[in-house]
């Protein structure tokens, strides 16, 4: 039998399924129910991308009228960044940290509902604003005066009181983690023995914990002057309108690492176990993990250059300064690769698409360092094309290796690998097709957020050719969602450790009792499983056959 | 099973949510000093913000209208004096309950909580006052700035006071002891810091200006 044996279940109690999942404080149902939830807003803020970019096909008004084209640019974003992203890493990090610590559950349980349940509430606060007048319409980055009372209407309200309110579930979820990290690691489990993707979510955590409170003192302050006569932003009433974007990018540069650290965590897992190799450099990662959040609240004001209000030598320093770790990481990872025994599994594709895409993204991420570059392509495409390389090719990619890679322990049952590489096939070729382009169209100096452009300049195919990728793209989490419906519906078949994977998550069965181990392998490495089944790190002996956990 | 240890007694599962190292610190405790990070952070804002228009305005500050002057109250002075030593009541209501004095902690828990409410009605005079003098939340950019990060520092003497509160009610019916206070120094923990963010409140807006 594939599966390990466990004590006697307690007693259930008599109580439907819907009020188990509505009252749980199971790390794991939290953990589902966030990675469901940013699922749904994936699918919400990806029609909305699409609306945009069905405007954009071709020069004149088709589809969205200039107000609503705002709105749905605005409202992508917002719902991308801080609906989709985050609650979906920090569905896995529930779910997958305690399991790699060998916990049996986070620190604060019923902290930890909370930060879940207000996801919804908050969203439901942000979406509201479309039946109610019209949502905010300035860009994700809300940039005064443009928000201000004057020229954004109540959207701009909900807006601010749905991110204060996602902003206290961060901070909250981000306490959690770390008591977690903390407190609750299996004896052996050093902090040099962290599984990597726990300390990419550590120092996501410390980046939260610093940053969203920022972002809350400027949410409060725009509050205020909008709706009682303060004077914060306004220079008319002696306030200053640069300072939002300074608090802004505060927390917004950050907010960029707390989007992708946890994804490079989620390949640094993928890479090695199906490169079956242990991650090249893990002290050289860490380190790099740990600077490049300590240099990430050194760069905000890259974000500002054309303001002429920063100092722009410095932060143009400190922004080739942190390309540096990432560089680094990007070694890691390829030399985790070379010379392994590589299996393409949809997750290993999706991993190694993520550095594919990420590498550019990163690249173009250097190039806007440079001043006198970012002066000419500030607001343009070509800032679209970056980002999106960054947040698609990265943080997207990295949650379809995740799913792909923990549905089988979450679940016990496999996603379909066939359909898998399909969808990967379709979103790789999907996403360049919809951002390459944006390069070329920012080049040539067609500006982000507008809704319609001339006919005669010449950025009418490159349009189209985005727009064909996006529905490529929307097509791909299609078959995304037909694979989850009949994996759901499908056999367990895929025992405790279908990838013959290295972490403690593996050594418990699929899915997990709610208590999560019986009993835990010695931990002597990074890779306690992989030492208990190939008897590594000297002299943990290997498993008798016949009575094994795991195989 | 060989390769296995059985670190975990397997009738007792639960006993892994209470983590595995001993000493270090407690958890709810780790909790609470995360979260008063979290909140350094957004005070750090508000400060931030008040420096960079500050900076601004050089020696015309703080910019108020036509007429009207800024001038520190007696009562923000007595206020901050109550503030400031109502730290040292609550640490000394720690001090006796980690050797066990259970009326001790009572008694400076009760007498904390009279200083802040004391403090919360100082400062709600001061801003009758301030009104009377034409300073506001928006009539000018001082008036923002003073009336924001006060006041959000006195909801968080109020939220202070309500934890000071129930540990009180708690600590009536005889809940806390020497081993079994995490409570008690988590809450404290949060007092020191609302007094700290005064000081550097007070000597911003008042002494340095």
């Amino acid at each position: 039998m594939a599966t390990t044996a466990l004590s006697p279940r307690a007693g259930a109690y008599p109580r439907s399924r819907v009020y188990e999942w509505l009252t749980t404080t199971d790390h794991k149902k939290i953990g589902i129910m966030y990675i469901t939830s940013a699922y749904i807003f994936f699918l919400i803020g990806g029609l909305m991308a699409l609306a945009i970019r069905t405007e954009l096909a071709a020069p004149g008004t088709q589809f969205l009228n200039p107000d609503i084209f705002n709105q749905a640019f605005t409202m992508h974003g917002t719902t991308m960044v801080f609906f989709f992203v985050m609650p979906m890493l920090a569905g896995f990090a529930n779910y997958i940290v305690p399991l790699q610590i060998g916990a049996a559950d986070m620190a604060f349980p019923r902290i930890n509902a909370l930060s879940f349940w207000i996801i919804p509430v908050s969203a439901l606060l942000l979406f509201s604003s479309f039946g109610l007048g019209g949502a905010a319409a300035g860009g994700w980055t809300s940039y005064t005066p443009l928000s201000e009372a004057k020229y954004a209407g109540i959207g701009q309200d909900f807006w601010l009181a749905g991110l204060l309110l996602n902003g206290v579930s961060s901070i909250l979820g981000a306490i959690n983690i770390l008591a977690t990290i903390f407190k609750l690691r299996a004896p052996g489990l050093t902090m040099l023995r962290l599984p990597i993707f726990v300390w990419t979510v550590l120092v996501t955590s410390v980046l939260l914990i610093f940053a969203v409170p920022v972002l809350a003192s400027g949410l409060v302050m725009l509050f205020i002057d909008r709706n009682y006569g303060g004077a914060f932003f306004d220079p008319a009433a002696g306030g200053d309108t640069v300072l939002w974007q300074h608090v802004f990018w505060f927390f917004g540069h950050p907010e960029v690492y707390i989007l992708i650290l946890p994804a490079f965590g989620i390949i640094s897992e993928v890479l090695p176990v199906f490169s079956r190799k242990p991650l090249f450099g893990y002290k050289a990662f860490v380190l790099a993990t740990v600077s490049i959040g300590v240099l990430g609240f050194g760069v905000w004001a890259h974000h500002m250059f054309t303001t002429g209000a920063v100092f722009l030598p410095f932060f143009s320093i400190t922004t080739f300064l942190i390309s540096v770790p990432t560089g680094v990481k990007m070694f890691n990872w390829i030399a985790t690769m070379w010379r392994g025994k590589l299996r393409f599994t949809t997750a290993m594709l999706f991993a190694v698409g993520f550095l594919a895409s990420f590498l550019i993204g990163g690249l173009d991420g250097a190039f806007s360092a440079s001043t006198p570059i970012d002066f000419a392509l500030q607001d343009t495409y070509w800032i679209v094309s970056h980002l999106h390389y960054v947040l698609f090719g990265g943080s997207a990619f990295g949650i379809m290796a995740a799913t792909y890679y923990w549905f089988p322990k979450m679940t016990g049952r496999f996603l379909d690998e066939r359909l898998g590489k399909v969808q990967f096939v379709i979103m790789f070729v999907g996403a360049h097709l919809t951002f390459f382009p944006m390069h070329l169209l920012g080049i040539s100096g067609m500006p982000r957020r507008i809704q319609d452009y001339a006919p005669n300049v010449g950025w009418q195919d490159l349009n189209l050719l985005a727009t064909i990728g996006s529905y490529l793209i929307g097509f791909g989490t299609l078959v995304l969602l037909w694979n989850m419906f009949v994996a759901l519906r499908g056999p367990r078949t895929a025992g405790d450790d279908p990838w013959d994977a290295n972490t403690l998550e593996w050594a418990t069965t699929s899915p997990p009792p709610s208590y999560n181990f019986d009993r835990l392998p010695e931990i002597r490495s990074e890779r306690p499983l992989f030492d208990l089944k190939h008897g590594g790190a000297g002299h943990a002996p290997a498993l008798p056959s016949g009575e094994g956990s795991q195989r | 099973m060989t390769a296995t240890t059985d670190v975990l007694p397997t009738d007792h599962p639960v006993e892994l949510a209470h983590g595995h190292g001993d000493g270090g610190i407690n958890t709810a405790l780790l909790g609470m000093l995360l979260f008063i990070a979290s909140e350094i952070m957004f005070f750090a804002g508000l400060f931030a913000a008040y420096f960079s228009v500050r900076a601004k305005y050089g020696s015309h500050w703080p910019a108020l209208p036509e007429g009207v002057e800024f001038a520190i109250n007696p009562l923000v002075i007595i206020a901050t004096l109550i503030l400031v030593s109502s730290s040292g009541v609550i640490q000394w209501g720690l001090w006796r309950i980690r050797k066990g004095d259970r009326r001790g902690l009572n008694r400076a828990f009760a007498l904390t909580m009279l200083m802040g409410l004391t403090f919360l009605a100082l400062q709600a005079t001061d801003y009758v006052l301030l009104a009377d003098e034409g300073i506001s939340l928006n009539g000018s950019i001082f008036g923002s700035l003073f009336f924001t990060m006060t006041g959000f520092h006195g909801a968080h003497v109020l939220g202070g006071v309500i934890g000071i509160g129930i540990i009180l009610s708690r600590g009536m019916t005889g809940q806390f002891s020497a081993r079994n206070h995490v409570a008690v120094e988590a809450v404290s923990a949060y007092w020191h810091f609302v007094d700290v963010v005064w000081i550097f409140l007070f000597l911003t807006l008042y002494i340095l200006r």
